[in-house]
């Protein structure tokens, strides 16, 4: 059972879980019926309780996006800041405290287009922070327009006739910048994206969980891709294992959702090496 | 000290997606009026996966402390 002896008594008809880690004054939440959001936001709650963190060392920081409404509805120290800064500002805190644990909270516009060159640089710094992308490939909150992430030959609002470009594999992309521990889940897969965001959190350096949100207000009616349901049993039939992945022919994983753990390794943390710059730099001064 | 579990549906902020009910793996949940509704009472066996995916945190199994005489058998 979880201890919500710490929170005030509760007034809302919700789960403990919601209740200690959420505001519940301000749900329920502005997302359409089926956004694959509210699962994702539920999942980091979880991944925090599961790791026993203090919710006052824990920082929430979104940018602008449907997905960055989550840090208004989340209850830790949280900061809701402009387009595409979030790891900007994300990083700032963590240089500032080091002992915080800092969470971005994005979208797939926000991290890859808006604030594309934040992400890779921050991955490449292998920055201590963990961000969670809520992936739905494209701008909800716009009207529909087609992102980076939107699959090739998908529609959009700005795209009528089908998207030319290929999709950004965000996960891909911040292992090639140099994060030290990349992932991807999905809404449906609940369990195993909880545990990638423990890991995440508890990863010292730069950490990306790229996780497949579904947007069925937007990208499924312009894709004709059905409710949220459809979309989720979608992700359900169609998500294979990084394991399984590596066996299969680059035909075979057309169309598929590969999840798991993409990279993982060990390196130096850039806080934990600024410290240690002005330890020796001290310590110069003083021979 | 035991747990007592016992399945809650907020219908207040419950908005119809109809997720829980699809991936209840008993079928234990229907939507009327564009709301969740258990069908049976004994249907549901607790397993939470409605409450996992509910985006809107309006289903969830509810855990209660205490009840321990209820669960001594009588024999």
């Amino acid at each position: 059972m979880i201890d919500t002896s710490n929170v005030s008594e509760k007034t809302v008809n919700t789960s403990d879980l919601i209740y200690k880690y959420m505001r519940p004054e301000h749900l329920p939440h502005i997302w359409c019926p089926g956004c694959g959001h509210g699962i994702i936001m539920r999942d980091v709650a979880q991944a925090v309780e599961n790791l026993g963190l203090d919710r006052d060392k824990v920082v929430l920081v979104s940018g602008i996006g449907c997905s960055s409404r989550a840090a208004g509805y989340m209850d830790f120290n949280t900061i809701h800041t402009t387009h595409g800064r979030a790891i900007a500002f994300a990083t700032g805190i963590k240089l500032a405290n080091p002992e915080l644990e800092v969470i971005v909270l994005t979208g797939d516009g926000d991290a890859s287009a808006i604030g594309g060159n934040h992400l890779i640089h921050a991955a490449r710094r292998n920055i201590g922070l963990t961000v969670i992308v809520m992936n739905n490939t494209i701008y909800g909150m716009t009207g529909g327009q087609y992102s980076p992430t939107t699959p090739r030959k998908a529609f959009g609002t700005t795209a009528p006739y089908g998207n030319l470009d290929r999709a950004f594999d965000l996960a891909g992309l911040a292992y090639g910048a140099g994060a030290s521990y990349a992932a991807r889940g999905s809404a449906f897969h609940t369990q195993q994206t909880i545990q990638m965001i423990q890991e995440g959190i508890r990863h010292q350096g730069f950490s990306i969980i790229d996780v497949a949100s579904v947007c069925p207000t937007y990208f499924g009616r312009k894709n004709k891709k059905g409710s949220a349901v459809d979309m989720l049993r979608w992700q359900k039939e169609n998500s294979v294992t990084v394991e399984q992945a590596k066996k299969m022919t680059a035909e075979q994983l057309q169309g598929k959702l590969v999840i798991g753990v993409i990279h993982q390794v060990q390196y130096p943390e850039f806080t934990f090496e600024y410290q240690k710059l002005i330890q020796r730099l001290a310590k110069e001064r003083e021979e | 000290m035991s747990v007592q579990k016992e399945l809650v549906i907020n219908t207040a902020w419950c908005k119809g997606c109809g997720i829980c009910a699809a991936f209840c793996p008993k079928e234990a949940l229907e939507l009327v009026k564009g709301k969740a509704r258990l069908k049976e009472e004994n249907a549901c066996i607790l397993c939470g996966q409605c409450e996992q995916r509910c985006p809107d945190y309006a289903i969830y199994v509810k855990e209660t402390e205490g009840g321990a005489e209820q669960w001594v058998k009588p024999y």
